[in-house]
C-alpha cells in the first residue's frame, strides 16, 4: 500500500511537471486513458441523475468509515485526524464528488461527528448526507419492541444533532440480511414500527429518500423488494465488484441477481465494496500483469472503479478512502467515467475467475468485528494472510522452490503486522464476531486455518 | 613508544580478539545461526569441560598450559580479555601503574577450596558465581545483549520501512533482576579492579586461573629475564597486569604470569624473550597489605534499571490485554535434555548461554537461591515449542544434555495441571478449548463439566501421562493474569 502510494505520488509529480513544461502540447496527450496521472480534472465528474428526485449525484462517493486516525492526545486508543478529514472533504468537493456515506458505528462511533464537522463547514446544498440506522447491536442485545424502538429513534436523533443537519438525503436500514435474515430484520424494523416512523419522515422530508443497505442472506433481500410497492424504496446499497458479480463468496449472493432486480424495478443502485475492502486494489503479479498490459497508465484500482460505474443503474460507487492518492486516482477515474468495453468485462471475469482459486479470506477489513473480546486483531490478521497470497508468499510444500523465502516473510510479516498476543493462536473460539460480520465469513474457522498454517511453518525449523 | 609490537604478543592479540567476539557473538546472536560457527568456543571453556567431563578438551588445556604457560587466560578466557581491556583503558589514562607484589595464596587456595567444595556439595550457584566463563556469560547476555537487540530492533524498524525481511524484532526484557544485579555488580567491580590494577582477580579470586596457575608453573616455555641484558630499570614491573615481575630479582612468578607477553616489548634492552625455560626462580612471598580487594559479588545491588519489556500498545478497536504473571510452582521447571533438577544444579555454571539462545522467551535464570543464576522455564511469554532444541545444542557444560526433536516431544519436564476457578469454561461458561486445540502431544481432552450430561459445556482433563510440560496451554489460556493451566515441574524428567 505505502509503496503504492509513493510510486503514484512520484509519477504524479513528474507527470505534473511534464505538463506544466509541454504546456500546449498537453492536447496531444488527450488520446492516452482520463486518468493518466497528470492534473486531477476538478469539472469532469461523471453524474449520476435520480430518476425520481432528480439529485445530481457523482459517480464516486464517500464512504465515511475509514477515516485516517491518529492516537488520541490522552494516549487511550486512536481519534479520527479532523484536520485530515477537513482536508479530504474539501478536496472532494473542490473535484465534484458530492455524496458522503457514513453510518452511527462507523470511525469507532466517531465517524458521524467528524463528518458533520468537515460538511457543516460547507452550504448544505453542496453536498448530498446518507447515513443509516445502525439498530442491529441493540437487537443482538436482546432489545425488542418499544425499547427498541425508542433506542432506534434515539440512535436517528443523534446522527441529525452529530451530522449539524435538519434532514438526510439518503437513510437507509443498515446492513440487512444478517443475523437469523427475516426474523432479524422483522425484529429490527417491522415488528416495533420503526418502519412506520422512518416513512413518516420521509413524508415530512427529513429523508428525502429511504433504502436499505444489503449483505448476506438473499431471503431478505428478495423480502425487502417484494415490499416495495408498499414502501417504495428509494434506493438500495448492494455489494457489487467484478469478483462479487458472479463469484461471491461464502453466504453473500451474487450481485449480477442482485443488480438484475433492482434495475427490473428501476430502483437506483448504490454501490459498496466496489474494490474488495482493498483487496481489488492489487492482485497477484499474474493478475495485475493482465490489466497492466490493457491499460498500462492506469491503476489496478481503477478498473474495478470502472466496472461499477459501467452500469447505468448504478447512482453512486462509494470507496472508504483514508488517502489524498486514493481520492485523486478514484477521482481520475471517473472524470469521466469509461466506460468498460465488452472485451474488458470479459477480462475481468476471467480476472475474478483466478481470483476466486486462491485461498483468501474474504475481509474488507470493514472492523464490524472489533473489538475482539480476547484482544484477536481479526482483519489484520487476514489482511496479512491474503497480502502473502498476493505476494506469493503462501508456500504449501517444502520443496517449492522459494519455500525458504516465503516462510521468512510469511512468519516476520506476521509478527510486524500482528503483535504476538493478537495473533490467531489466542482465538478461542467463541464466536462472538461471527454475527457481526456482513461477509459472513466464519472467522473463528479460518482464525484457525490460519493458525495451522503458522503452526505448520513454525514446525519445520527457525527463522 | 615507538617500538614495534613482537610477532608472538601479536598473534596472542589477534587470537583473543577472535575468541572474545566469537564467545560475546554466541551471547548476542538473535538468529542461532552463529551457533554453528562459534559453538565449540564455549565447549572449550575450562569450567564447563570439566562439568561436561570432557576429558579431551580437559588434557588438551592441560598440556597446552604446561606447554605454554596460562595462554588460555590471556586467549581462550573472555573474563580475561574483557579485563584487558579495562586494563588498556586504564592504562591511557595512567603509564606504568602497576607494581610487583607477592602471591596471595591463602585467598587464592582458599577460593579453590571454596569452589571445590561448592561444586561436589552441588550449591552451584556459589560455584557460577567464582568461575570465569559464566561471569563472563552474564555480564554478556544482561549486559551486552539488550545493546545488541535494540540495534537488531533499529535495523528491523528501517528493513519493515523498506519492505525487506532481513530483519525481524526480538523482545528485550529482564529474565530475572537478581541475575542481572549480579551481572551488573561483578560488570563494575571486576571493571575497577582491571582499570587499577590489571589481572588481580585472575589471580586471587578465578579458581580456574589458580589450577592452571598451578600448572604453568611447570610450563616449557615461559617469559624469561636475560639477567645479563637488564638493567633493573622496572618499567617491566611497572607495565605487568599481572603483578607477577620482581625485577629487583630478575624474578617471574610463573602460577600468575597469564603470558600476555606485554613485557616482550615493554623492555627497552630486550631483555625479556619468550623462550624454552632454563632457570628455576620462584618467587618468595612477603607479606603485603596491597591495595587488592575483591568486592563481594553478593555485597551491594548498585543498578536496579527497570528496563520494561516494551508493551504492545492499545487503542480503542482493541481489546486491553493484561500481562500474564508467573505462577507459583512447587517444583521449578527446567528445560528438556536437563535430566533432573539435581543434574542440572550439578551440572550447571550459570553462564546464560542457554537464556541467551531461547527463541521462544521460556528461559530465564532462577531467582531460588539453591539454583540461582541456573535456567529455568516459564510460559508467560512462550511456550516450549516442540520443534526447538536450542537450549540443548548450545549448552558447553552438559548441565542440558543434547536432544533431537523426536526425544524433545517425548520428555516430560512437567505436567499440567487445572484450575477450576480460572477457567473460562468452568467459572463463565465460555465455550472455549484453547489449551486442548494447542497441546502438541494431545493430552488434553474437552469432557462434559456435567457426566450425566453429554451437551453441558466441556472443560479441560489433562493425561498426565502425555503431557509433556510444553506450556502451550498454559500460554495460550485466555485466562489473565494467572492460567487456568499450568505446568508443574518434574524433579526428574521422564519419557511419555
Amino acid at each position: 500500500m505505502d509503496r503504492r502510494e509513493f510510486l503514484k505520488r512520484l509519477s504524479t509529480g513528474t507527470a505534473l511537471s511534464a505538463v506544466a513544461l509541454t504546456g500546449c502540447r498537453s492536447q496531444a496527450n488527450s488520446s492516452l486513458p482520463s486518468n493518466t496521472p497528470g492534473e486531477v480534472p476538478t469539472d469532469k465528474m461523471t453524474l449520476r441523475t435520480h430518476p425520481t428526485c432528480g439529485d445530481q449525484v457523482s459517480l464516486l462517493g464517500y464512504g465515511c468509515m475509514r477515516w485516517p486516525m491518529m492516537p488520541a492526545p490522552d494516549g487511550k486508543g486512536d481519534i479520527i485526524d479532523q484536520e485530515a478529514v477537513n482536508r479530504l472533504v474539501d478536496y472532494a468537493l473542490a473535484h465534484g464528488v458530492n455524496y458522503f456515506d457514513t453510518a452511527p458505528p462507523y470511525g469507532r462511533g466517531q465517524s458521524e461527528t467528524a463528518t458533520g464537522i468537515a460538511l457543516s463547514r460547507h452550504p448544505r446544498e453542496s453536498y448530498l448526507l446518507a447515513t443509516k440506522m445502525s439498530n442491529q447491536s441493540f437487537a443482538r442485545e436482546g432489545l425488542t419492541g418499544k425499547e427498541l424502538y425508542k433506542a432506534s429513534v434515539q440512535m436517528y436523533e443523534n446522527s441529525r444533532k452529530y451530522l449539524k443537519t435538519d434532514y438526510f438525503d439518503y437513510y437507509l436500514l443498515h446492513n440487512v440480511g444478517g443475523g437469523s435474515g427475516i426474523p432479524f430484520v422483522q425484529q429490527r424494523f417491522f415488528d416495533n414500527g420503526l418502519i412506520d416512523f422512518l416513512l413518516k419522515e420521509r413524508e415530512a422530508g427529513r429523508i428525502r429518500n429511504l433504502g436499505f443497505s444489503y449483505h448476506g442472506d438473499i431471503k431478505v433481500f428478495d423480502y425487502l423488494l417484494s415490499l416495495h410497492d408498499q414502501y417504495h424504496w428509494d434506493f438500495v446499497q448492494i455489494q457489487m465488484n467484478y469478483v462479487d458479480y458472479r463469484h461471491a463468496s461464502g453466504a453473500n449472493y451474487n450481485a449480477e441477481y442482485l443488480y438484475a432486480e433492482l434495475d427490473k424495478r428501476g430502483i437506483p443502485v448504490v454501490i459498496m465494496e466496489p474494490l474488495l475492502g482493498g483487496r481489488l486494489a492489487n492482485l497477484t503479479d499474474h493478475l495485475n500483469e493482465g490489466l497492466q498490459t490493457r491499460r498500462p497508465q492506469s491503476s489496478i484500482a481503477s478498473w474495478a472503479f470502472r466496472f461499477a460505474g459501467s452500469f447505468p443503474r448504478v447512482l453512486t460507487v462509494l470507496s472508504g478512502m483514508t488517502y489524498l492518492e486514493h481520492l485523486q486516482d478514484n477521482i481520475r477515474t471517473y472524470s469521466p467515467l469509461e466506460p468498460c468495453t465488452d472485451a474488458e468485462f470479459e477480462l475481468l471475469e476471467k480476472t475474478a475467475q483466478t481470483f476466486v482459486e486462491y485461498p483468501s479470506v474474504p475481509c474488507t477489513s470493514c472492523q464490524y468485528c472489533m473489538p475482539c473480546p480476547y484482544g484477536i486483531d481479526i482483519p489484520s490478521i487476514f489482511s496479512h494472510y491474503n497480502r502473502c497470497i498476493n505476494e506469493g508468499n503462501i508456500a504449501a510444500d517444502t520443496q517449492d522452490e522459494n519455500y525458504r523465502r516465503a516462510r521468512r516473510a510469511f512468519l516476520i510479516g506476521y509478527d510486524r503486522s500482528v503483535p504476538k498476543l493478537r495473533q490467531a493462536d489466542h482465538c478461542i473460539g467463541c464466536g462472538k464476531c461471527v454475527a457481526h460480520c456482513p461477509q459472513q465469513i466464519r472467522i473463528p474457522r479460518e482464525l484457525r486455518r490460519i493458525d495451522a498454517y503458522v503452526e505448520e511453518l513454525k514446525r519445520k525449523g527457525g527463522l | 613508544m615507538s617500538k614495534s609490537k613482537s610477532l608472538l604478543r601479536r598473534l596472542r592479540i589477534v587470537l583473543a580478539t577472535l575468541f572474545f567476539l566469537g564467545i560475546t557473538l554466541l551471547f548476542l546472536d538473535v538468529t542461532g545461526a552463529l551457533h554453528t560457527w562459534f559453538g565449540w568456543m564455549a565447549k572449550i571453556q575450562f569450567l564447563p569441560a570439566v562439568l561436561a567431563l570432557n576429558v579431551g578438551v580437559i588434557l588438551v588445556l592441560v598440556l597446552l598450559t604446561l606447554l605454554l604457560g596460562r595462554v588460555y587466560c590471556s586467549v581462550i578466557c573472555p573474563l580475561g580479555i574483557l579485563q584487558d581491556i579495562f586494563a588498556y583503558f586504564g592504562r591511557k589514562q595512567k603509564k606504568h601503574r602497576y607494581s610487583y607484589s607477592p602471591a596471595k595464596k591463602w585467598l587464592r587456595y582458599g577460593m579453590l577450596a571454596l569452589f571445590v567444595v561448592a561444586l561436589v556439595a552441588g550449591i552451584g550457584s556459589v560455584a557460577a558465581l567464582l568461575a570465569p566463563y559464566s561471569a563472563y556469560g552474564r555480564i554478556a547476555q544482561n549486559l551486552f545483549a539488550p545493546l545488541y537487540q535494540w540495534g537488531n530492533n533499529a535495523l528491523a524498524y528501517l528493513a519493515e520501512r523498506c519492505d525487506s525481511y532481513a530483519f525481524y524484532r526480538t523482545e528485550v526484557w529482564i529474565r530475572s533482576l537478581s541475575t542481572f544485579a549480579v551481572a551488573a555488580v561483578t560488570f563494575i567491580a571486576l571493571g575497577i579492579l582491571a582499570w587499577r590494577n590489571g589481572r588481580t582477580y585472575c589471580n586471587t579470586v578465578c579458581p580456574v586461573g589458580t589450577v592452571l596457575g598451578f600448572l604453568s608453573k611447570f610450563s616449557l616455555f615461559r617469559p624469561m629475564i636475560d639477567t645479563s641484558k637488564c638493567n633493573g630499570c622496572g618499567l617491566c614491573a611497572k607495565n605487568c597486569k599481572a603483578s607477577c615481575i620482581n625485577s629487583a630479582e630478575h624474578c617471574i612468578d610463573y602460577s600468575r604470569c597469564v603470558v600476555c607477553l606485554d613485557c616482550l616489548d615493554t623492555c627497552n634492552r630486550g631483555a625479556i624473550q619468550y623462550q624454552l625455560r632454563a632457570c628455576k626462580c620462584l618467587a618468595k612471598g612477603t607479606p603485603d597489605n596491597s591495595r587488592r580487594r575483591f568486592l563481594t559479588v553478593a555485597a551491594a545491588a548498585t543498578t536496579t534499571a527497570v528496563l520494561k519489556a516494551q508493551q504492545d500498545k492499545v487503542d480503542g478497536g482493541l481489546a486491553f490485554i493484561e500481562d500474564k504473571k508467573v505462577p507459583k510452582r512447587q517444583t521449578p521447571i527446567v528445560p528438556p535434555g536437563a535430566q533432573s533438577l539435581y543434574h542440572l544444579a550439578q551440572h550447571c555454571t550459570g553462564c546464560q548461554l542457554c537464556v541467551a539462545a531461547c527463541p521462544n522467551q521460556v528461559l530465564r535464570p532462577s531467582s531460588r537461591l539453591e539454583s540461582l543464576m541456573q535456567p529455568e522455564s516459564s510460559f508467560e511469554r512462550g511456550y516450549c515449542r516442540p520443534e526447538c532444541t536450542r537450549c540443548s545444542e548450545v549448552c558447553p557444560t552438559g548441565a542440558i544434555q543434547r536432544i533431537d526433536e523426536a526425544e524433545k516431544s517425548a520428555i516430560q519436564v512437567g505436567r499440567a495441571v487445572w484450575i477450576q476457578e480460572n477457567c473460562l469454561a468452568a467459572s463463565e461458561g465460555v465455550w472455549c478449548s484453547n489449551c486442548a486445540r494447542h497441546c502438541p502431544v494431545g493430552a488434553i481432552k474437552m469432557v462434559p463439566s456435567n457426566p450425566e450430561d453429554p451437551n453441558s459445556i466441556r472443560i479441560p482433563s489433562i493425561n498426565t501421562e502425555r503431557c509433556i510440560g510444553c506450556g502451550a496451554c498454559e500460554n495460550l489460556c485466555p485466562s489473565r493474569p494467572f492460567s487456568a493451566i499450568y505446568v508443574e515441574g518434574n524433579d526428574r524428567h521422564r519419557l511419555v
